[in-house]
């Protein structure tokens, strides 16, 4: 029932056609749940039965670690050898990629996905050895354990308390075109460890032990069975949407992960990835900064700075909101963007303040009513990064100096003037003083502040309302009003500005990149990229910058402020970023021994350098995690800029060498025909001459002397065109530039045409008054005589050719118009490009004509084009720029000075 | 020494270019001494006392330029330099350092014939002749008088300046530092606007279309020349 069935999904039918088409190889995995379970050993059992198909198999890397069974499977298929190197003494193996790419086999055995690479190698990772592979069109089988899978490393380090450090993007086991699991129940694995037949790294006994208990196993065996079972799911819905099967399809999810402060970070963003990873959802990471961030300890922030980074390296949207309360901000969020689900870490505040303020949670669940709320606990012990103690900040005593002064002050003035003022006017000074303390010097002082207002308060008011030794209820409601209005205006004023700094602070990175990108967007060429770049990374961090670009083999500082010391241990720090990509030296973990921090120039297309950045004094504080955000943000608006420069000159290079090479075949063509022609005329009218020349009568000797004359003369004309091209071609064209007149330029074009021209009708119209215009008077001369002279040869003898001359906005326009046949509007455009007849006809030119007049007035600066004129006809425009020649007043003046010495010619 | 019968000395390494000549200058009646490098040229001048020099710049011994400073020297004898670098920086140089004329290969016989004419007739006989003609125009030099087609004209003193240094030298190409250098003073070799404007003003009393100049001819990036019928 084909009608009645949907129309496919286009969507899904992308998804599917990408996933067929992205790469040439086919990509299988053999995943398992532990060591052992036989994924090695069943993927060379496939690989055989396709040798046995007649497929072209080669064991690239196997690793059998001396089992006999998997030993006897490698029996009879080709194997690779592995690239020995030497790396600090110790003999290593690794895959030999290009050998295997230069077999190219049809399927290629690689084993151990996860495996780390050893220095040295092309690729940091072997996944990436196979990802070249499967692009170079070689099927791939290779074998995973689930630990090793990117977002689940976190919940297997739980499970099992051993970190996982070497972990596999989960783009590489979704993409995967086939993922066959290798199963055996726990108990079995556990009876094959102790038979020995599990390859258990020596160095790691014990933790192996422990590793391979029934529970652990367990839990990974679901873990790896769930995973697969989600990817089957995905695959089938995908294949329910191309092929238009009616389902229940899940309407758009979307997650959002409310990221905060601490260990939990971190976590939050590996189970949101999970979480749309399973819901097939988009997600996004939000992190609300409130005044508070802004006093947390730079190790917290760095965290969130890094928890931000993993959630975009695991496929999230990252959001920072600015505002007082979270759950505010995030519900705001939430609503306006479609949030289905929230991922929350637990409050981790105290009770009172929860009650008071209520938790993200309670928040949500009372102003939402479709989203469901994930919340997780924060993690404790093994996993969670080591918690730094924070670190106090040193306590500034100056605002609490003033805070005491001021308020003792105006508090016991109440006192000293106690006929004058009032306690209600107190009151009302006192609060004062309190906002003023608070707007001032921040929240600490302000609370001393309140908190003195009501000491000194007590001490001005309490002996007047005292009665009889008592105080009156009234009067302790007043205090009691005084100080708590006065803690909560203190506090409430204070976030103000607190929150007033933070944006202040957020927009002045915004306004710093604004500014480099507005540069950036600006610079037309690589120098002037690179000199935006460090003039404002160094203007905005008040650092010595350098710039390295990959030189010839090496890396070359390019440009740099100040003095940058690019000794070779520095240089060994750059060529290290570059290599991987990650930041490194001064302030990092990565040789922090370095003098400066060197940062990637990362694009989505690679690294296209590094960036040093040095302190300019030592004085100078460390980098906030906040500053180096931004100078990330500013190194990657430079890797854009400069890859795109870099990408503007390769086609630029491409487009002079493919120029080049298209000249070059037309010039062998041109060769051929138009420099033998005549040749040929000239050899054979000579030739006759030699031969016969006593039998011809006069007049056909004459005829055959004119012949080869004119071809003479055109050869010529040939060989200056090819010698101007080559000129220009050359970029050997050096312009003599020199006041001329135009009537002299058009007059001398004229008489250099000679017979050319003669008895044919030319207008010539010049306006007066035009200045003296600055050109190479030959070469304009040149192309003047060019363009008329196809005018005449184009057209009909009877009609008149017109040359015009006006100065047009600070431009010298020539106009040379015929009456002759035009040109057809299609080739309008091409004309003028080399080779290129516009006109068919009769003609003996090679169409370099054209080509050069334009390269001698683009030299010049100005433009030529060429029109249809109304009425039937051609019409060439060129224009000259004026400006290059001295106005014509100052041309006039010492002609009048000459004149007015008045040397009579009598 | 009529314009006939010259004896001219051909420097050029060239074989082709030498029988060329030597056919084209036999045939008018000139005696042909031939040289293939500079420093048989050099002697030949010594020794032979040609009338006229016909010389190649791209010789294998001495770059001609050279060849027409050396000459320059002690020499007064017209030289017409024959060369297949059509330049103007090369012309200029060659003109500077003395050479009468400058005609570029490949080249018509008959042109060549009237320059070494114009060479000849300058190095005989200054012009001392007080009036000048040709076509319409006609200056009496001794009356500062400028006529076309009998009528009188009224030039400035730089405009008739620059018309007796073109008519002092009719035919032969005037460099612009030569003219700025006569006119103006030395200085002003480098103020070419000036010269320019007071050419145009020039063409456009002496010249019937100024846009088609008759007499006063401009040689693209060297100088003026003077054109005699």
């Amino acid at each position: 029932m084909v009608g009645e069935r949907e129309r496919p999904n286009p969507d899904a039918l992308l998804t599917q056609a990408k996933q067929e088409e992205s790469r040439a190889g086919k990509l299988k995995i053999f995943l398992g749940y532990a060591a052992g379970v036989g994924k090695t050993y069943a993927m060379l059992g496939a690989a055989r039965q396709r040798q046995a198909e007649g497929v072209d198999v080669v064991v690239a890397l196997v690793e059998t670690h001396h089992r006999k069974e998997t030993e006897a499977l490698l029996e009879g298929l080709p194997v690779t050898p592995r690239r020995r190197f030497e790396y600090r003494g110790v003999v290593l193996e690794e895959l030999d990629l290009d050998a295997v790419l230069a077999r190219r086999p049809q399927l290629a055995i690689v084993d151990e996905l996860a495996h780390t690479n050893a220095p040295g190698s092309r690729h940091a990772r072997r996944y990436q050895d196979i990802e070249e592979l499967l692009a170079a069109g070689i099927d791939v089988y290779t074998t995973l354990n689930i630990q090793h899978v990117e977002s689940l490393s976190d919940v297997v380090s739980q499970i099992t308390g051993v970190v996982i450090r070497e972990t596999v993007p989960d783009q590489v086991l979704e993409g995967a075109d086939e993922v066959i699991l290798i199963d055996l129940p726990p108990d079995e694995l556990i009876k094959r460890l102790h038979e020995g037949k599990v390859y258990v790294p020596e160095q790691a006994g014990t933790a192996i032990e422990k590793f391979f208990r029934p529970g652990n196993l367990t839990a990974l065996r679901e873990l790896a069975l769930r995973h697969l079972a989600r990817k089957v799911d995905r695959q089938m819905r995908t294949y329910m949407g191309a092929h238009g099967i009616p389902g229940p399809w899940p309407a758009g999810e979307r997650v959002l992960v409310c990221l905060a402060p601490g260990p939990i970070a971190e976590r939050l963003v590996r189970v949101g990835r999970r979480l749309a990873a399973t819901l097939d959802a988009e997600w996004i990471a939000v992190f609300v900064e409130t005044p508070e961030y802004s006093r947390l300890p730079d190790a917290e922030k760095d965290r969130i700075v890094r928890a931000q980074r993993l959630a975009e390296e695991l496929g999230a949207r990252t959001e920072t909101l600015t505002g007082i309360s979270p759950p505010q901000e995030i519900v705001q969020y939430a609503l306006t963007h479609n949030v289905t689900k929230i991922v929350a870490g637990a409050s981790r505040r105290p009770l009172i303040e929860r009650l008071i303020r209520g938790s993200l949670v309670d928040w949500i669940l009372r102003h939402t009513e479709n989203i469901d709320v994930y919340v997780i606990s924060t993690p404790s012990g093994r996993s969670a990064s080591p918690a730094t103690p924070p670190r106090r900040r040193p306590v500034a005593l100056l605002p609490y100096a003033f805070a005491l002064v001021i308020a003792s002050a105006v508090g016991l003035s109440g006192t000293v003037f106690p006929s004058r003022l009032e306690p209600v006017n107190l009151t009302t000074l006192n609060l004062l003083v309190v906002v003023i303390v608070a707007y001032y010097w921040g929240r600490g002082p302000a609370i001393l502040a309140a908190w003195l207002s009501a000491a000194t308060f007590y001490l001005a008011v309490a002996p007047r309302l005292t009665v009889r030794g008592v105080v009156s209820p009234q009067f302790l409601l007043t205090l009691t009003g005084l100080l708590v209005v006065g803690l909560v205006i203190g506090t409430l004023t204070s976030r103000i500005r607190e929150q007033a700094q933070a944006a202040r602070a957020r927009e002045a990175s915004t306004a710093a990149l604004y500014a480099l990108s507005r540069d950036l967007a600006a610079a037309s060429s690589m120098e002037e990229i690179l000199n935006a770049v460090t003039r404002h990374i160094s203007s905005v961090f008040s650092r010595q910058v350098a710039i390295f670009l990959p030189g010839e083999g090496k890396l070359e500082m390019v440009v740099q402020s100040g003095d940058f010391p690019f000794t070779d241990n520095e240089r060994a720090v750059a060529t290290w970023v570059f290599a991987h990509g990650e930041p490194a030296g001064r302030g990092t973990e990565t040789l922090p021994a370095a003098k400066a921090r060197y940062l990637p120039l990362k694009t989505a297309q690679g690294i296209r350098g590094v960036l040093g950045v040095l302190p300019a004094a030592d004085t100078l504080p460390a980098l906030g995690p906040e500053q180096r955000h931004l100078m990330e943000a500013f190194a990657s608006q430079a890797a854009v800029a400069i890859e795109r420069a870099q990408l503007a000159a390769e086609a630029r290079r491409t487009q002079v060498l493919q120029e080049t090479e298209r000249l070059q075949s037309a010039l062998l063509n041109s060769i051929s025909h138009d420099l033998r022609t005549p040749l040929a005329a000239v050899t054979g009218a000579l030739s006759t001459l030699v031969e016969n020349g006593n039998a011809l009568d006069d007049a056909t000797r004459r005829e055959l002397l004119e012949t080869a004359r004119e071809a003479a003369q055109r050869l010529n004309r040939l060989v200056g065109d090819l010698l101007d091209m080559t000129r220009l071609q050359g970029g050997a064209l050096r312009l003599r530039k020199a006041p001329a007149d135009i009537q002299d330029l058009i007059g001398t074009s004229l008489s250099q045409l000679g017979d050319a021209v003669t008895g044919r009708k030319i207008e010539v119209d010049v306006a007066p008054n035009i200045p003296l215009v600055s050109v190479d008077f030959a070469l304009i001369t040149r192309v003047l005589a060019n363009i008329v002279e196809n005018a005449v040869k184009y057209s009909p003898p009877e009609t008149a050719i017109t040359i015009r001359a006006r100065s047009v906005g600070g431009n010298l326009e020539i106009m040379v118009a015929d009456r002759g046949p035009g040109v057809p509007e299609s080739n309008l455009g091409q004309m003028s490009g080399k080779f290129q007849r516009g006109r068919t006809g009769a003609n003996n030119g090679t169409g370099l004509g054209l080509a050069i007049c334009r390269g001698f007035v683009e030299a010049h600066g100005g433009h030529i084009t060429v029109e249809n004129r109304p009425g039937g006809g051609l019409t060439v425009f060129f224009t000259l720029p004026l400006d290059g020649g001295p106005p014509e007043e100052a041309a006039r003046i010492p002609d009048e000075r000459t004149r007015s010495e008045g040397l009579s010619r009598r | 020494m009529s314009e006939q019968g010259l004896r001219v000395l051909v420097v050029d390494d060239e074989r082709a270019i030498r029988r060329l000549l030597r056919a084209a200058l036999t045939s008018q009646g000139h005696t042909v001494i031939e040289a293939e490098t500079a420093q048989a040229g050099i002697s030949a001048v010594t020794i032979e006392h040609p009338d006229l020099i016909i010389l190649d710049l791209g010789l294998p011994d001495l770059d001609g330029i050279e060849v027409v400073r050396r000459l320059r020297e002690w020499s007064t004898t017209p030289i017409i330099v024959l060369s297949v670098r059509s330049h103007e920086d090369d012309k200029m140089a060659a003109l500077d350092a003395g050479a009468d004329d400058y005609i570029t290969k490949p080249f018509a016989t008959g042109e060549l014939a009237a320059r070494m004419r114009v060479a000849v007739r300058h190095a005989t006989h200054q012009p001392t002749e007080p009036i000048f003609r040709t076509g319409d125009l006609t200056v009496d030099l001794a009356r500062r008088v400028v006529l076309i087609a009998g009528r009188e004209i009224d030039l400035t003193a730089v405009e008739y300046g620059i018309l007796k240094a073109l008519i002092a030298h009719a035919g032969k190409v005037l460099t612009h530092g030569h003219l700025l250098t006569h006119v103006w003073g030395p200085g002003y070799q480098n103020q070419r606007h000036l010269l320019q404007v007071n050419v145009s003003n020039l063409r456009r009393k002496v010249e019937a279309d100024p846009t088609r100049p008759r007499y006063v001819v401009t040689e693209p990036g060297v100088g003026y020349r003077l054109i005699e019928n």
